[in-house]
């Protein structure tokens, strides 16, 4: 069938097009701006503490890339959770759900992003930089988004480590490689997520079960998730003081960091101690906004030290 | 047959908003030009004016 054949099945007096109506801040809603902030941030913590110089021009280029990166990710998450995204509170308006983007824009654009950003990250920065930027977008698409997240309720723990490794391709933009230090970095991020994100599933648990998502207060339930949210807060407290423990950090950083664990962690006692009523909500709400302060306060006091010993 | 007559027909809402991504768009790729340039000049560095001919 040719294609003139085939314009002539198309029936021109109903030709309204529902597509093309995403403006261009639907596009970077597409992005998810507020998770590629934290991306950008870490990723310059990174860069920062790396050993050795890069270029400042080199160093933006990296640090766009990244964002960039991140924000692919976004867009083809949101491709693929289209559905699920229809149905819960808080993902209602995204711009697929909201029908100002089509699957099929959303997908071309993440792909182009994608691509875009790897490749220019490696021709202009290193290729292991951008290989390892590749790497985090098939992690974060592939590996949580389209297998973990509906599939196990230890979605978010695996998954989380798209999320922990910007510091780390910070890190190898410098280097051209990883070290111990950019690793911690990682698993500090990596041990932050899942009290973080199960805090937020903790009173949105009915919008992750109308939307057949399995997180651990749907699956598990709500003591199990209580009991591994401090189990984890266990394991992050020492983690956050471990870059002085190590010596790439100073003390400030290191007293900072352990008031800072010890709060997250007094936090995470009160999520697990009070289970019923208003006060719980309260208590996963204030653990949940905290968690946001901990992780930026770690990473910006490990900025300020590294500038101030720049000086 | 002309243009008006067949295929897809945009409102004016739906070109207008076309226009405003292709001027994105457009806007990005100039940006994508010049930082190559400048890049290419950071990498090439002081010697890019000592090369022998």
């Amino acid at each position: 069938m040719s294609l003139v054949e085939r314009q002539d099945l198309i029936d021109t007096e109903s030709l309204a097009w529902s597509g093309g109506m995403g403006s261009v801040g639907d596009y970077i809603a597409l992005l998810k701006p507020r998770v590629m902030s934290l991306v950008i941030f870490t990723a310059f913590v990174g860069m920062m503490l790396a050993p050795g110089h890069i270029h400042p021009v080199l160093g933006v280029v990296a640090l766009l890339c990244i964002a960039i990166g991140a924000g692919a990710s976004g867009a083809l998450n949101m491709w693929y959770d289209s559905d699920i995204d229809r149905i819960m509170s808080r993902t209602q308006k995204r711009p697929i759900p909201a029908g100002k983007v089509s699957r099929e824009e959303a997908f071309a654009f993440g792909i182009t992003l994608s691509i875009g950003s790897v490749v220019t990250l490696g021709l202009l920065v290193n290729w292991f930089a951008g290989a390892f930027l590749a790497f985090t977008i098939f992690f974060y698409v592939i590996v949580y988004t389209m297998w973990l997240k509906r599939s196990t309720p230890q979605n978010i723990v695996i998954g989380g480590a798209a999320g922990a490794f910007p510091p780390m391709i910070g890190w190898a933009a410098v280097t051209g490689n990883v070290s111990i230090e950019s690793f911690v970095l990682f698993l500090i991020i990596f041990i932050w997520t899942p009290p973080h994100f199960w805090a937020l599933a903790l009173f949105k648990c009915g919008d992750y079960k109308a939307a057949g998502v399995p997180m651990m207060p749907v699956v598990a339930g709500e003591t199990s998730t209580r009991n591994q949210i401090l189990g984890y807060s266990v394991l992050l407290a020492p983690l956050g003081v471990s870059p002085w423990m190590l010596g790439f950090a100073g003390s400030f950083y290191g007293v900072a960091s352990a008031v800072l664990g010890l709060v997250f962690l007094g936090l995470a006692f009160q999520v697990w101690r009070v289970r019923e009523g208003d006060a719980a909500r309260k208590a996963t709400i204030r653990l949940f906004s905290f968690s946001i302060f901990y992780l930026f306060m770690l990473f910006a006091l490990l900025l300020a030290e590294s500038l101030v010993m720049g000086l | 047959m002309t243009g008006e007559e067949k295929g897809i027909k945009l409102t004016e809402e739906q070109a207008k908003r076309r226009r405003a991504r292709s001027v994105a768009i457009a806007l990005t790729l100039g940006a994508l030009v010049l930082l190559f340039y400048v890049v290419t000049i950071v990498k090439m560095g002081p010697q890019i004016m000592s090369r022998p001919l």
